[in-house]
């Protein structure tokens, strides 16, 4: 018996896997293009920033004032003393185009995501910890990174189920919101998305944490599909099909 | 099998509707001019959708700031030497300064920097925010662009106010809603003072709700057009020419 994707489906798949693919249609599209959105925003991203790799807190900050840090790279504008005997090419023109178009399909992808999670009841089965996982016992055991049994490939343990909802829930939204107060023409219309945030610069600044702090995510969630075997989570991300037990063992 | 028929009816029909629908959208995007004149290439989409949605709040008024928020050391980011048609006007105290105003206007005008000086002034103390990352806030001291406009009979079939600076290929544009905007100076002053020509004096475009790159500096000449195919490389500002956005509200 071959499947919808042309691969055997195994006996021991019981016909009820079938009916309901361990990630559906929507969470495989919408996780792809987000994969996608996030690579193209870390590197241009990372373009525009050695553009001026000084960060400020406040509302504003340039090469005359103190800076809260400063990043120990070379940087494309020779304005900007940096230690390095060499200016980088400047890559802001396309960098900026990509990052800003990029932005709006990561956020017309989140919101589909969002608005099918809360109508599908994803969040609530597939990502909401059960209360009584919320202990410090249970949490210490899924810290220690063990290598997952097989109810992996069913369902998340209650670390997994935390970051992934602060990734979505915090996050995400935390990156688009400092990402929008950047812009003079946002912060005109809704001043209010940048006073909150202490200011301008601050607003960089933070933009600049929470993408490190997704990228960390991105990094430890590659790593944890290795160990966790990086072709078996593959397919199930592609096809929607878990591994059946027997191929896993 | 039928599940896959039906999957595949299902997502033709959803690419048809959305092939559609973008249709439909183009055509109004282009009638309710939300369409930015750079809007070809692979980032067209992006910049259209920033450009349209700015569109919808193109009344709001960029954040004014208070007399001690107001850089103590104002950056006067280098730009190239001005040329020596301004180094000439320089040496005479910029007595010679013009702008023309010409195009789509009932009263082709030139104005002498005394002139400007002498009409309303506005100041303001706005943030001028550069697409590096950097930003400085001060005092502008000038002229709203709409009195100058108002004075010259703007056509109501105009679109945009393109603006050049003295120096060679230095130019840009910004639609009508922007141009007739109550921040939008000339300015000739700065925090209290003459505008410094390391900030742009005797004259510069101040566009408070744009990135820094729209505030041109040594601004002569001013066209009031509804179409910009006719500048440069048609894509309504020397900026793009370079890869940046003509829309510099992001």
């Amino acid at each position: 018996m071959a499947g919808a994707a042309g691969y055997p489906i195994h006996a021991s798949a019981s016909p009820a896997d079938r009916v309901a693919p361990r990630h559906t249609v929507l969470v495989r599209v919408t996780h792809w293009i987000t994969a996608l959105c996030f690579f193209a925003l870390l590197v241009t991203g990372f373009e525009i920033v050695i553009s001026h790799p000084r960060f400020y807190w406040g509302e504003t900050g340039n090469i005359l004032t103190k800076p809260l840090f400063v990043l120990p790279i070379p940087s494309s504008r020779a304005s900007v003393v940096t230690g390095y005997g060499y200016v980088m090419p400047d890559q802001n023109g396309w960098s900026r185009a990509l990052h800003f178009q990029t932005a709006w399909l990561a956020v017309l992808t989140g919101s589909l995501y969002f608005v099918a999670g809360l109508t599908t009841g994803h969040f609530r089965k597939n990502l909401l910890p059960a209360k009584a996982d919320l202990s410090w016992r249970a949490l210490r055991g899924h810290l220690r990174f063990a290598r997952p049994d097989e109810t992996g490939a069913w369902s998340y343990n209650v670390v997994q189920r935390i970051t992934y909802l602060l990734v979505i829930f915090v996050l995400f939204p935390l990156a688009v919101w400092t990402g929008l107060a950047l812009s003079p023409a946002f912060v005109s219309a809704f001043p209010a998305s940048v006073t909150l945030l202490g200011g301008q610069q601050s607003a960089r600044t933070i933009h600049f944490f929470v993408s490190l702090a997704l990228l960390l995510f991105v990094v430890v969630h590659v790593v944890m599909i290795c160990i966790a075997g990086f072709w078996s989570r593959m397919r199930t991300m592609i096809t929607g099909r878990a591994v059946a037990r027997r191929e896993q063992a | 099998m039928n599940k896959i028929s039906r999957r595949g009816l299902m997502a033709g029909g959803i690419a048809a509707a959305g092939a559609a629908s973008l249709g439909v959208a183009a055509r109004l995007a282009q009638k309710y001019g939300l369409v930015p004149p750079d809007h070809g290439g692979i980032y067209g989409p992006g910049e259209t959708l920033n450009y349209a949605f700015q569109r919808l709040t193109r009344n709001s008024m960029a954040r004014e700031f208070s007399r001690s928020q107001i850089s103590k050391l104002p950056l006067a980011n280098d730009t190239a030497p001005p040329n020596e048609a301004f180094q000439r006007l320089r040496a005479d105290g910029f007595a010679g300064w013009r702008l023309t105003v010409e195009g789509m206007v009932a009263h082709p005008m030139s104005f002498s920097l005394d002139q400007l000086k002498s009409y309303p002034v506005r100041s303001q103390i706005t943030q001028l925010a550069c697409e590096e990352g950097w930003s400085y806030i001060a005092e502008w001291i000038g002229v709203p662009l709409a009195h100058v406009l108002q004075l010259a009979g703007v056509h109501p079939q105009a679109k945009y106010a393109a603006y050049f600076s003295i120096e060679p290929d230095w130019w840009d544009s910004i639609d009508m809603a922007e141009a007739m905007h109550p921040q939008t100076l000339l300015v000739h002053g700065m925090n209290g003072g003459e505008l410094s020509v390391g900030s742009g004096g005797p004259l510069r475009m101040r566009v408070p709700r744009q990135l820094g790159y729209k505030s041109v500096k040594y601004v002569t000449r001013l066209v009031l057009t509804d179409n910009l195919k006719q500048f440069g490389k048609g894509l309504g500002s020397s900026a793009p020419e370079g890869g940046y956005a003509w829309y510099a509200g992001i």
